[in-house]
């Protein structure tokens, strides 16, 4: 009995270090996406070129990321080649122009290429307030029921890609075949 | 002089920072006023971490404080609207979380470890205690006569 009571401040001590140990590595940044697991929220914009409208059941049908992105944020111009590049593959990726102006947003896409299989213009922000978004870029993952599955905070360069994200949009794809 | 001139320039180029994150609504009632400097006290910004949404200048603080005014007018209560804050941004908004299996150890834990060190303390001072009481008469025959033996030197002197 006393034996035990002596090993317990160490103990104690352990488990404390033990988390605050883990502490260390824990980015704060990274908030859990309340939406996970939701269908994507409903909304109906038009398009970044004003062509047409969309709605969240256009997002339906395949799995892909909704990118959110704008001319004003100046780490989304770093993730552009690297959308591109995925986009080339075959990845599908859907953007949302976050609160915009929309002829920067045009001009933007005719300089730097567009990766955007559709572009939804939320000039006002209120998609982006409905998803959650608190900063650009954030990329959601999709699956083909357009339920969000996923949502990456940051640049994705081709790192990250590599070794966090291309598994996921794997994922949602064979999930989608038959 | 001109140091003067600079940093009367510099104080008041940092006036208008200070000045950035009040808006100007006009409100129903000194009771929506209330409540909302409420709300925007107990939800936290989630782009700037460590600052509630009324007093951070980040761009998505100035829209959820607009979200609260516009659902404020529309008779929204308060439970409604941090609902809606937590569906969207989760339980990080807020300062106050709720009370659920995952927060229980925050609500809980504080007066869990009072409640332990007082146990403690409470058998410490327990076997302080004890102790005189059992040991008055522990010494033993020949520590007693040693005790005598230099009790009695000392009155001889």
């Amino acid at each position: 009995m006393k034996r035990w009571l002596m090993v317990l401040p160490l103990a104690l001590f352990l488990v404390v270090a033990v988390f605050l140990y883990r502490g260390l590595y824990l980015d704060p940044a990274e908030l859990p996406s309340a939406m996970i697991g939701k269908p994507f929220p409903a909304f109906s914009l038009p398009t970044v070129r004003g062509d047409r409208t969309l709605t969240q059941a256009d997002l339906q049908g395949k799995p892909a990321l909704v990118n959110v992105w704008a001319t004003w944020c100046i780490s989304c111009r770093v993730e552009h080649p690297v959308l591109n590049k995925l986009a080339e593959q075959g990845v599908v990726i859907y953007g949302i122009n976050y609160k915009d102006d929309n002829a920067s947003a045009l001009k933007w896409l005719a300089e730097f290429h567009n990766p955007y299989q559709m572009d939804i213009r939320d000039e006002d922000g209120n998609l982006g307030l409905n998803l959650g978004v608190y900063g650009a870029p954030e990329t959601f993952f999709i699956d083909a029921k357009g339920v969000i599955r996923d949502k990456y905070v940051g640049v994705i360069d081709e790192v990250v890609w590599r070794e966090q994200l291309a598994s996921k949009y794997q994922a949602l794809v064979d999930e989608a075949k038959p | 002089m001109k140091r003067w001139l600079a940093a009367a320039v510099l104080g008041l180029s940092m006036a208008g920072v200070a000045h950035a994150a009040i808006d100007t609504y006009e409100f129903a009632n000194d009771g929506d006023r209330e409540r909302f400097r409420e709300l925007t006290k107990e939800l936290r910004c989630p782009k700037c971490q460590n600052q509630d949404i009324a007093d951070s200048n980040a761009p998505i603080a100035a829209d959820l404080r607009k979200e609260i005014f516009r659902m404020l007018g529309e008779g929204k209560d308060n439970q409604q609207i941090i609902d809606f804050m937590v569906d969207r941004y989760g339980d990080f908004v807020r300062y106050k979380p709720a009370l659920t299996g995952k927060t229980a150890l925050l609500w809980f834990g504080p007066a869990g470890l009072l409640l332990g060190g007082l146990v403690v303390i409470a058998v410490i001072i327990r076997r302080r205690r004890a102790v005189p009481a059992e040991g008055s008469d522990s010494l033993c025959a020949s520590e007693r006569q040693r005790l005598d033996q230099l009790l009695d030197k000392n009155t001889d002197d």
